[in-house]
């Protein structure tokens, strides 16, 4: 079998727990994502490389039902924003297509989510954040506050 | 103080026109501005043309299709808010002097369709992060979640806006809908529902701006100032912010590109959002106006659902929001958006809105934000 290709190169690792690869600032010890040369919050240039945190909470979620421009994937998918202890809110598809089965401060983690296969045969992945499996469906669903 | 008057306007209407090029719109708004401030030919020193979708050189063709070049021709792109940009660089050039009479003018014609932006990566496309509603949707829900605003929040906002849109006749979408119409149209990213989301089409509006002394008395029938035009950008750090980052940060207290270009406006203009009469705002879906009213100083935090439910933002009510239709109504021309609003605001100033009119409106202010980020305030005083 051909090995997956992530859709680009330093966006997350493929150990298992997989991790975002993100940037911490040594000047005003913010962390971001991607990882920048440049910090983006302090302008300041000593940033160092670091594996971010595979767990978080759900902040927002949507599921996105038409292709976007350019998709190479299936829809629906979902998307939206997790909230990781290092302080950080990254935007990010979820393997949770349907919004009325995730809640507010769900716990999630991160996974890699197989995309479409290329040109060359080749799996292409991109990373995802995926609910907890210990945590039961929502009592509060997203349609009940709507 | 040199002040700036608007001394004419111009407007290409809204919507799709097969076989009618960017340039064919431009022209007709360009050569109604100049038509209506009897400049012609030799008649102005510089042109900014506000446009995203363009392509190279589009001011020139339209110039030149009129036959008056020569003076500089600028193209400002600045996302949705690029007519605004536009506004800000010609009406500084004549408060500086450099300039007595400027055309300042926006053009568009945009594919059908969710817009295809060069701003995203081809990764981000490919793995769906170029999903422009999405990022809508998620604003909205974190929006809804914490100023008590409702779905049926959102429906309100488009009925209102159709309903204001039946008298434009500039509008593309000129009939009205009722909320059940609203929430029965397909789901595009929950929470939002088709018609809760402008329609990107083709416009073109132009201004002629001219230098003029401040004026006297304080009539309400004299010239139309142009108070302030002012651009922002975002502040690093908002995870949902127009500049759509990938990441972002947990402070919830950066202020937005919108409230960073209205707080200077009102500066500028030497006025607060107490004394307007008239608002032009963003309502690229209908959360965003919502939010708009907040960002703009119109209410405050937390009291965007109860100015709609009593009626304040319609006509007839104190503070009238997008009496044009809005881009709910009138569609999104990105690069034109901001100036089809300043043309709207100076048919109100002007008293000459028909049945959409504010009666006795003499200060308005426009309002556009979108991609980059860049937020867009215009402030027009009749005086």
């Amino acid at each position: 079998m051909t090995a997956p290709a992530p859709v680009r190169e330093g966006l997350f690792t493929d150990a298992d727990p997989p991790h975002l690869l993100g940037g911490r600032c040594g000047a005003c010890g913010q962390h971001h994502f991607p990882l920048h040369d440049v910090c983006p919050y302090c302008a300041s240039e000593g940033t160092e490389a670091i594996e971010l945190s595979a767990t978080g909470r759900l902040w927002a979620w949507t599921a996105v039902t038409h292709p976007p421009p350019g998709y190479k994937g299936q829809v629906p998918y979902g998307f939206g924003v997790v909230e990781l202890p290092e302080g950080l809110r990254v935007v990010t598809r979820l393997t949770e297509a349907d919004p009325g089965r995730l809640h507010a401060d769900q716990l999630m983690h991160m996974v890699i989510d197989p995309l479409h296969i290329d040109d060359e045969g080749r799996p292409v992945v991109v990373y995802a954040f995926a609910p907890d499996d210990a945590e039961s469906v929502s009592s509060t669903p997203m349609t009940s506050i709507l | 103080m040199t002040d700036v008057e608007i001394a004419g306007v111009g407007l290409h209407p809204f919507g799709r026109f097969e076989g009618v090029t960017v340039t064919d719109m431009g022209v007709a708004a360009v050569r109604s501005a100049l038509a209506e401030a009897g400049v012609g030919r030799g008649g102005f020193q510089a042109a900014f043309c506000g446009t995203a979708y363009g392509g190279v050189a589009t001011g020139h063709k339209v110039l030149g299709a009129l036959g008056m070049t020569g003076m500089p021709i600028v193209d400002v792109e600045a996302g949705c808010a690029s007519g605004a940009a536009a506004l800000m660089l010609g009406g500084a050039a004549i408060r500086a002097g450099q300039y007595d009479t400027v055309v300042v003018f926006g053009v568009e014609k945009m594919p059908r369709g969710i817009i295809r932006s060069s701003f995203f990566d081809a990764w981000q496309e490919e793995a769906g992060f170029a999903a422009t509603p999405a990022y809508f949707a998620l604003r909205a829900q974190r929006f809804m979640r914490g100023a008590g605003v409702t779905k049926q929040h959102l429906a309100a906002v488009v009925v209102k806006n159709r309903r204001h849109g039946v008298h434009n006749p500039d509008a593309m979408y000129r009939s009205e809908v009722d909320a059940e119409a609203v929430m029965s149209s397909r789901v595009v990213c929950e929470p939002l529902h088709l018609w809760m989301l402008c329609s990107p089409n083709e416009v073109a509006a132009a201004v002629v701006l001219r230098r003029s002394e401040p004026t006297a008395g304080d009539r309400g029938s004299g010239p139309i100032q142009l108070a302030a035009a002012v651009l922002r950008s975002h502040l690093p750090g908002a995870v949902l912010s127009e500049s759509t980052p990938m990441a972002g940060l947990t402070d919830d207290t950066l202020p937005t590109p919108t409230t960073l270009a209205a707080t200077d406006a009102y500066e500028v203009a030497g006025l607060g959002p107490r004394d307007l009469d008239v608002v032009e705002c963003q309502d690229t879906d209908a959360a965003r106006e919502l939010m708009s009213y907040e960002e703009l100083g119109l209410c405050p935090a937390g009291g965007a659902a109860e100015m709609l439910e009593a009626g304040v933002t319609s006509v007839g009510g104190r503070l009238p929001v997008n009496p044009s239709g809005g881009l709910l109504s009138k569609g999104e021309p990105l690069g034109a958006s901001a100036l089809g609003q300043v043309v709207e605001l100076v048919h109100q100033l002007r008293g000459e809105a028909g049945a959409r009119q504010v009666h006795g409106a003499r200060v308005g202010l426009a309002h556009t934000v979108g991609r980059g980020a860049n937020a867009g305030v215009v402030v027009l005083r009749r005086s």
